[in-house]
C-alpha cells in the first residue's frame, strides 16, 4: 500500500540518489527486472508496449484528425465540440484522451501546448512527446515568451495575431487544429494527412507546406 | 509545492532543444522505461501521487537527470514506498523471492489496453459551481505544502473562465490516495496579468483550474 507521504517519497528520493548506479541504463534494467521477478509484468508484453508506440501510436493518427477535419465540415465541429468522442470514429482513444479538446488555428489565432508542472501530453492520438515539450526550457518559457519560442521554431508570427498558450497541466489534454494551407484544393484524406506534422498539432509549427512528403 | 518542477515563466533558460530534442526517444532504455510505465508496474498508486513522487525528486536531479531517467527513479521510490521490494533488492537488481512469472501480453493485447485508458475523471459533488463562463475569478495567494495543481505563476491573478467541466477528482486530494471531486474551470489569463506590461496585449495563457484555488 502506498504511503501517500510526502516526506517519505523525499526520503526514498534522496538515499536513491546516494546509493544508485549513475548509468541510467543499469538502473532502468535494474527495475525491468524487478518488476519481471516481481510478477508484474512479463518480458513480452514490454516489447508489447514498445511495439504498439513505434508501429501504432503516434502523431499520424492526429494528422488523421486534422486532415478529415478540413474535408468534412460536419465531422470539423463535432472535434470543436468534443474532441475525446470524435475521435472514436477512427478508434484513436485511449491513454490520455479521456478530457481531449481540439483548438483550431486562424487566420488571428496561433494556439500552442505546454505542460509547465510535467509533461502532459495526448499519447493515444500523437504518440510520445518529442524530448524539446518535456525540456526545461521549453516548460519555463512557453508561458511567459510565446513568441521567442516560437521563433526559434522557425514560426514568424505577426504581431497582430494573438497566441493562445494552452497550459495543461490537469485535467485536459489538447491538439492544436492547423490551418489547411492553399494548393491542396482536390486533396484526399490520406494525402492531406502527411503534410500535416507533429509539431503544428503541438503548436510550435503554423504554416503547412503543399508538398507532399 | 514550490517545487523545481514549478518551472512555467522562471527565466534564465537558454533555447529550445527543437532539433537535439526532435526525436521522444533517443536510447533503447527510455524505450523501456516507457514500456514499463505503460504496463502498470506499481499497484495501489494514483496519478497525483505519481506525478507528486516526480516533485519530490532530489531538486539537482529534476533539473538535470533525463526525462525518462527521473521516470526510473521515481517507479524505484514507488515501489519502496509501497514495500513491492526492499532497498536491498534495488541495489542487487533482483527480488530475494521471485513470485509468479506475469502472463504475458501480445501487442492485440495491449493496443486493447491503450483505449481502455480513455477514462474520466468526472467525479460527482453534492455542491454547485460558483461560477459560470465570464466570470472573473482571482486565484489564491496561497501555495500548498504538498501536491497542486495551481502553477506558482498563476497564484494571486485574476482570469477569466471560459469553459467549466463539471466536477473532477481533485489532484490535491488524489495525491493522498483521497477520490474528492471539486468544480473544475478553464480560465484564460492574460499575458499582461501574468507577465506585466512586456507581454503581447493579445496573448493569453490558459489553465484548467479547481474551484477551491479560487478566493
Amino acid at each position: 500500500m502506498a504511503s501517500f507521504d510526502s516526506e517519505n517519497a523525499a526520503e526514498i528520493h534522496r538515499h536513491l540518489h546516494s546509493h544508485l548506479p549513475s548509468d541510467p541504463a543499469l538502473r532502468v534494467k535494474a527495475l525491468e527486472s524487478l518488476a519481471i521477478e516481481r510478477g508484474l509484468v512479463a518480458a513480452e508484453t514490454i516489447d508489447s508496449w514498445i511495439e504498439a508506440y513505434a508501429e501504432h501510436i503516434g502523431p499520424k493518427r492526429g494528422a488523421r484528425v486534422v486532415a478529415r477535419s478540413w474535408l468534412d465540415p460536419e465531422f470539423r465541429t463535432r472535434l470543436l465540440d468534443n474532441a475525446a468522442e470524435a475521435i472514436r470514429d477512427f478508434g484513436f482513444e485511449g491513454s490520455a484522451t479521456g478530457h481531449l479538446k481540439a483548438v483550431a488555428n486562424a487566420a488571428d489565432v496561433h494556439n500552442m501546448v505546454v505542460c509547465t508542472l510535467c509533461s502532459c501530453y495526448p499519447f493515444s492520438i500523437l504518440g510520445m512527446s518529442p524530448a524539446w515539450y518535456k525540456s526545461t526550457e521549453y516548460r519555463a518559457r512557453a508561458v511567459r515568451e510565446p513568441r521567442a519560442v516560437l521563433a526559434e521554431f522557425g514560426v514568424d508570427l505577426p504581431e497582430e495575431v494573438a497566441v493562445r498558450v494552452w497550459d495543461s497541466t490537469a485535467e485536459l489534454r489538447y491538439i492544436v487544429i492547423p490551418e489547411r494551407p492553399a494548393g491542396t484544393e482536390g486533396w484526399d484524406e490520406e494525402a492531406l494527412a502527411a503534410i500535416v506534422t507533429r509539431n503544428s498539432m503541438i503548436g510550435t509549427d503554423r504554416v503547412l507546406k503543399p508538398e507532399a512528403l | 509545492m514550490d517545487g523545481t518542477h514549478d518551472l512555467g515563466g522562471r527565466q534564465g533558460f537558454g533555447p529550445v532543444p527543437v532539433e537535439k530534442g526532435d526525436a521522444p526517444f533517443h536510447y533503447d532504455w527510455e524505450w523501456r522505461m516507457w514500456a514499463l510505465a505503460r504496463a502498470g508496474i506499481a499497484h495501489g498508486i494514483t496519478i497525483d501521487w505519481f506525478r507528486h513522487g516526480l516533485e519530490r525528486l532530489v531538486p539537482a536531479d529534476y533539473l538535470s537527470l533525463r526525462y525518462f531517467e527521473k521516470w526510473c527513479a521515481n517507479y524505484l521510490m514507488l515501489m519502496l514506498d509501497n514495500q513491492t521490494v526492499t532497498f536491498d533488492e534495488v541495489l542487487s537488481g533482483h527480488v530475494e523471492k521471485p513470485d509468479d512469472p506475469a502472463p504475458a501480453k501480445s501487442l492485440d493485447d495491449v493496443l486493447q489496453g491503450n483505449r481502455g485508458g480513455h477514462i474520466s475523471f468526472e467525479t460527482a459533488v453534492d455542491t454547485s459551481p460558483r461560477f459560470a463562463v465570464g466570470d472573473t475569478v482571482t486565484t489564491k495567494r496561497l501555495m500548498p505544502e504538498d501536491h497542486t495543481r495551481l502553477p506558482g505563476y498563476a497564484r494571486d491573478a485574476k482570469g477569466t473562465v471560459i469553459a467549466y467541466h463539471g466536477a473532477h477528482a481533485l489532484p490535491d486530494k488524489g495525491a493522498h490516495g483521497i477520490h474528492e471531486g471539486d468544480h473544475l474551470y478553464t480560465v484564460s489569463f492574460t499575458g499582461q496579468e501574468l507577465w506585466g506590461e512586456q507581454a503581447n496585449p493579445r496573448d493569453t495563457v490558459m489553465l484548467e483550474l479547481w474551484e477551491c484555488y479560487f478566493v
